[in-house]
């Protein structure tokens, strides 16, 4: 009996819980932990281009360590113009464009979820079915779409909307559409999930007493959906903040994300330190994000 | 009130127009520019193949596919083993200690920057001291593979009746037996699609592979990621198609598997 006793859980039980758990210690946990010791070691050419502070001989070896702790990769994060102007671009250029993709993907997501029945999981598919397709493949097209002599440019000067070219490749304009793009699925579905669990009678009942379809929506429709909005913004937003392959191909010089920055720093200038350093202030920057996206997951997981 | 109905439904038919334009028309002009014969990207020269004949006669980029799918496939199958575990403990072993921690580092590599991710995990491979390759970008993947798998299987294992498996228990089965038996055909779709998306991600990861691998390890997005870099050629458009096709027969695929077994 006691094998069914979850207090008394089986060596199997006891296996099933222990490799996920300690996999995600060794692979997750533990390398943050090792990014924190880095950021506050002193930089050196070699490898690992970087002076250990943690390797352990004994306990007055350590205190000694202790004291090799160094700023100096922090210190230099502030004195450099760049890192700074660098998180301010990441948030505004991420938050702007999980602005809109929030105002694309809640029309998009509504319909599909006032769509009939029958349709609705064949729309929701073909929704996030690019999310399945190459990442790197639906930026490059984008290339393909935005460059001066592109598909854009060349259409509206046949059509003869415009002149001359419109400069929109390698523009900060450029990053947020290939974030918009990109992340649209991760919006969709969320949002999704929210409309299609909300009861119809509210609404019918409240368009019955009068209300207007805008009064409809902004009374009961979008405060309803709320929970969807809140975990799609923060699954677009903080991955977006750390994105580095669409500034990187999309973005002109002018733009500065910390994920390219950061990516720099690592392979250019293989400063170890300083993109540790780099990394720990963008993960303070996205623990308040991080925690409430957390919250929510453990709530949803909750109520099942 | 008729008429109210009839323009909602326009205005939603029209939402859903431009939305699925939206998604799916870059994707569209890459497969249509794939078959141009035209050295220059954006001017139409005409219907050909040959780019599809240069591509496969590029030696470099044919070995970083298989490279890529090696990886794949054997990071697909660890995330899957893995992750699988890690949904059963959620759904069925209670409030067991440190299970907010065991959840939290379920859900926070799924929004967690890749550059944050790749970076601490080469910090581990150089500390541990084991040499960058394949085997570091199969546990990387694996890795967040594995949180894809745990999330999918666990919704499916939420709607599973434990009473099913202790009815086993009772006729005498044991704990294993019984879920081998009776959870696992269940499940089985969402083990499908979590391995397939576990998959599917690695194919595609550039950032965390281009930190945790080493020389002889150059994953396919890594060669893309630099001819894309170095301009735009008729040669990506063409691989680009081929990825697209493999993606949607793989869809396809999942979507048949999964109306089948579901109920």
């Amino acid at each position: 009996m006691s094998a069914r006793d979850p207090k008394f859980p089986g060596l199997g039980q006891r296996l099933v819980l222990a490799m996920p758990f300690l996999w995600l210690v060794l692979f997750f946990l533990l390398p943050f932990a090792l990014v924190a010791k880095v950021s506050l070691s002193q930089s050196v050419l070699g490898q690992p281009p970087y002076q250990p502070v943690f390797d352990w001989h004994g306990l007055s070896d350590f205190l000694g360590k202790l004291r090799q702790f160094s700023a100096d990769a922090y210190v230099g994060l502030t004195q450099d113009p760049i890192y700074l102007q660098s998180y301010v671009d990441s948030v505004l250029i991420a938050g702007i464009a999980t602005i809109i993709t929030l105002l694309i993907a809640y029309p998009f997501a509504l319909a599909i979820a006032r769509a009939p029945r029958r349709w609705r999981i064949v729309l929701l598919l073909f929704a996030i079915a690019p999310f399945w397709t190459s990442f790197l493949i639906r930026i490059y097209a984008w290339i393909l779409l935005l460059k001066d002599e592109g598909l854009i440019n060349n259409a509206l000067i046949v059509l003869h909307i415009i002149r001359e070219p419109l400069h929109i490749f390698a523009t900060n304009g450029a990053v947020v559409i290939g974030i918009v793009y990109s992340y649209l699925p991760f919006m969709i579905l969320p949002l999704y999930a929210a409309l299609d669990r909300q009861d119809k009678a509210l609404a019918e009942a409240a368009a019955d007493l009068g209300a207007t379809p805008w009064g409809v929506f902004k009374r009961i429709t979008l405060p309803l959906s709320m929970p969807g909005v809140i975990a799609g913004v923060l699954m677009v937003f903080i991955p977006a903040v750390g994105e580095f392959v669409i500034p990187d191909l999309l973005g002109g010089s002018e733009t500065l994300m910390i994920g390219s920055t950061m990516w720099n720093e690592f392979f250019a200038n293989r400063d170890w330190p300083t993109a540790s350093a780099a990394a720990i202030v963008l993960l303070v920057l996205l623990v308040g994000p991080l925690a409430l996206y957390e919250h929510w997951q453990m709530r949803s997981e909750a109520r099942g | 009130m008729k008429a109210r109905l009839t323009s909602t439904k326009a205005m939603q038919g029209s939402v859903l127009a431009l939305g699925f334009a939206f998604l799916y028309l870059p994707i569209v002009l890459v497969i249509l520019y794939s078959f141009n014969a035209s050295r220059l990207v954006t001017v139409w020269g005409g219907f050909s193949t040959r780019w599809y004949g240069e591509l496969f006669a590029n030696d470099q980029l044919m070995q970083s596919a298989l490279i890529s799918l090696e990886v794949a496939l054997a990071a697909g199958i660890l995330a899957t083993l893995i992750g699988t575990c890690a949904a059963v403990a959620l759904v069925r072993f209670g409030r067991f200690r440190g299970r907010t921690l065991f959840a939290s580092m379920i859900y926070a590599p799924l929004v967690m920057p890749e550059v944050i991710i790749g970076l601490a995990l080469l910090l581990l491979f150089v500390s541990l001291g084991l040499e960058r390759g394949l085997v570091t970008v199969v546990v990387a993947h694996a890795t967040l593979g594995l949180c894809y798998v745990a999330i999918i299987v666990r919704a499916r294992l939420i709607d599973c009746d434990p009473a099913l498996e202790e009815a086993a228990l009772d006729l005498g089965a044991t704990r294993f037996r019984a879920f081998m038996l009776i959870t696992l055909p269940l499940i089985a779709p969402a083990i499908a699609g979590g391995f397939l998306l576990a998959a599917t991600l690695s194919l595609d990861d550039l950032v965390i592979a281009s930190f945790t691998t080493g020389p002889g390890a150059t994953t396919l997005p890594m060669r893309i990621y630099s001819a894309v870099r170095l301009g735009v050629t008729p040669q990506i458009n063409a691989m680009s198609t081929l990825l697209l096709a493999a993606v949607a027969c793989g869809l396809g695929l999942a979507a048949l598997a999964l109306r089948r077994r579901a109920p």
